[in-house]
């Protein structure tokens, strides 16, 4: 026990003078260090290719190349990101103060640019990380503005996957018509080459088309709370499931394929920023706290001349629109959707990834939605096991933290991007 | 006109009349008290005033303007403002955010502002959060400004109430019992600070309150309900002798 203590507090100091913007640097120079050897090291190591998930799946399906993998990992990972994370953190100090003096969106920007090249990098390797990335960085979305509606708010909405199907159908709809030679929606209207600069235009149509729908929902939550107000939501969901799936025109429940492939790894990581921006902003403004004031009492909320019903309805059309966004990109990432991918499996996932992640919190829905999203993935060649290990470990999370991971904090940029100083010895 | 008026306000609940041909006036600067047993119907009046229920009959003026029917935070914003007799704080925020909450009628940056985060809203949260502060030492809790309400003292939870109600800038004060469950020191300081706060402001104040030394050393004229009517009304001396006040209180003596 001593001993473990020991160690843990000298991996604290060692790292406790890395700022963020040094981590990032070393993972840069990890995923760089993969491009250029890793086919070679991985054939060195006996593995057949460069192990997609940091080896979580070669460990589970062959468990005789467990050394290869993990000495994979160390090599390209562990390493370059403890010795490069270590050598620039001096400079990368030097440099983050220096941003921080400036305004607040230098250092961000910088910060998100070098997480942007990680990722980059990182799935340039192979079309599934690519995948694995893009979708995450939608759960990412779908779970923030989730959390709006029912951490933020307070109220339990199921219907959550109804308004991304929403957005998925109306932007694909829109993108068909407009730039593509369809079977149903005949020629193109305006020139396919238009199609990528307003792809933006497609999003914002199918997340008004969820914000709209979404009154369906927001105007019952006027007068019920709480249980009836879920079921009123769940409702919704099964209509805008069942009303897709006898749509002929959209494809009924044979779905709808063919959307251009416009949503690359760039777009949907800037749509991504662009949202966890925007409600961040949004929960830190005195109007946006007036959710928790109409969570907590409303009542006390309504004396004190905050409009309850104006910021329900805010809530619920905000959350829905992103919901409907990060829909439409989920379309044109998969190229392909159907009905049935938005029904109860989908808002049972979503629901896990914020309370798992933590209520109240963008940070924790960003945790939330990540590592679910990558435990599913890793944990896939335990088949039929994985359903018990994720539920298991989601009622874990309930028990010694009922809230979630991180909840009821705010996310603050700040104090991320800053500078590390070593930690003054305690007297 | 009177600051607040109320002319013949009657409710019922169901079968029950809870409030009958109920009359009221105050003037700016006055402080009036309403006393009366359990369950005569005192709160209920309250939020019959502050737009929770809506009366039967009878109409109310704020300002010399008709509120009867308004909406709680429409009456709040035209200048209302309210404490809770069980307290009503919002847990999950600190005591400095319920403060710049209550500002919300004078927020003028819009959704757009919230959202993108301009130089407006900056300035103006800005503005909102050294107002909050300002009061937060009125009422003398700011050293407590970036606390969690639900760690503070009852004490201190009771004027973080009373500075929240201030925020919405009321020209009337409604105080549903203010210095309910209080010990002897916490009680003076709260009658202190109301004091202070009417006299730096000229405040209307209503309030409700079981302690009688309270009533009779804070306000001006006295009402007195009884099953929803008033049974007295008058100055401090005046309700302390009327015998109708001293039989709902004490009952009838024995053997007349």
């Amino acid at each position: 026990m001593g001993k473990t203590k020991g160690i843990r507090k000298v991996m604290g100091d060692f790292f406790s003078s890395v700022p963020l913007l040094a981590w990032l640097s070393g993972a840069l120079a990890a995923v760089v260090l993969e491009h250029l050897i890793g086919d070679d090291l991985s054939e060195f190591l006996g593995l057949d290719k460069i192990p997609v998930l940091f080896g979580c799946t070669v460990i589970l399906k062959e468990p005789m190349r467990i050394p290869g993998v993990i000495g994979y990992v160390f090599l390209i990972y562990a390493l370059p990101m403890v010795i490069i994370g270590k050598l620039t953190a001096p400079p990368a100090n030097r440099v983050a103060s220096v941003l921080l003096k400036l305004p607040l969106m230098f250092s961000t920007i910088l910060h998100l640019a070098l997480l942007f090249a990680v990722l980059y990098f990182w799935s340039d390797i192979s079309a599934y990380r690519a995948l694995m990335a893009k979708l995450t960085l939608i759960a990412i979305m779908v779970t923030l503005s989730l959390n709006v509606i029912n951490g933020y708010m307070g109220e339990f909405s199921c219907s959550h996957p109804g308004f991304m199907a929403l957005g998925a159908y109306g932007a694909s709809v829109f993108t068909l018509v407009f730039f593509v030679k369809d079977r149903v929606f005949g020629p193109p209207l305006l020139p396919p080459e238009l199609g990528p600069y307003l792809f933006p235009v497609a999003l914002i149509v199918g997340g008004l088309l969820a914000a709209v729908c979404a009154l369906v929902v927001a105007i019952p939550s006027f007068r019920t709370r709480g249980d009836y107000l879920a079921i009123i939501s769940l409702a919704f969901l099964f209509i805008v499931k069942s009303a897709l799936e006898n749509l002929e025109i959209v494809g009924g429940s044979r779905g709808l394929g063919s959307q251009p492939g416009y949503a690359n790894l760039t777009t949907v990581f800037i749509w991504t920023v662009l949202c966890v921006w925007v409600i961040n902003n949004f929960v830190r403004s005195t109007l946006g706290k007036a959710l928790n004031a109409v969570r907590d009492d409303e009542a006390a909320a309504e004396a004190m001349t905050v409009n309850t019903r104006q910021t329900k309805m805010v809530a619920f059309l905000f959350g829905a629109f992103w919901a409907g966004v990060a829909g439409g990109l989920f379309a044109h990432v998969l190229r392909y959707v159907n009905p049935s991918t938005f029904g109860i499996q989908k808002l049972a996932e979503v629901l896990a990834m914020v309370y798992f992640g933590g209520l109240n919190s963008v940070f924790g829905s960003i945790l939330g939605a990540v590592s679910l999203n990558l435990l599913g993935e890793a944990l896939r060649p335990l088949e039929i096991f994985k359903w018990i290990i994720i539920p298991l470990l989601l009622i874990l999370v309930m028990i010694y933290r009922p809230t979630g991971l991180i909840a009821f904090k705010d996310f603050n940029v700040r104090a991320l991007v800053s500078p590390r100083r070593k930690k003054e010895k305690q007297i | 006109m009177p600051l607040l008026q109320v002319k013949k306000m009657s409710h019922r609940f169901g079968g029950l009349e809870a409030v009958k041909n109920y009359d009221l006036g105050i003037e700016s600067g006055q402080i009036v008290g309403l006393i009366g047993p359990n369950g005569a119907g005192k709160t209920t009046i309250f939020n019959l005033i502050a737009g929770v229920y809506r009366p039967d009959e009878g109409r109310i003026f704020l300002n010399g303007s008709d509120v009867t029917g308004l909406k709680p935070h429409m009456i709040a914003s035209k200048g209302l403002g309210r404490t809770f007799q069980n307290l009503c704080l919002w847990r999950h925020m600190s005591v400095l955010e319920h403060v710049k909450m209550a500002h919300y009628s004078r927020i003028s940056y819009g959704l757009m502002g919230a959202f993108f985060g301009t130089i407006k809203r900056q300035k103006e949260e800005k503005q909102i959060e050294e107002r909050a502060y300002s009061l937060l030492k009125v009422v003398g809790i700011s050293h407590f400004a970036d606390q969690g309400v639900r760690n503070l003292p009852y004490g201190a939870q009771r004027r973080v109430e009373l500075a929240r109600a201030l925020a919405t800038e009321p020209s009337v004060l409604l105080l549903d019992e203010p210095t309910a469950g209080m010990n002897p020191e916490e009680l003076e300081e709260m009658m202190a600070i109301i004091q202070r706060v009417h006299k730096e402001w000229n405040l209307a104040i209503f309030l409700i309150e079981h302690r009688l030394r309270i009533v009779m050393e804070l306000c001006d004229k006295i009402q007195t309900l009884v099953f929803g009517e008033v049974i007295a009304e008058g100055s401090p001396l005046e309700i302390q002798s009327n015998p109708e006040v001293i039989r709902a209180y004490l009952g009838d003596e024995v053997g007349e």
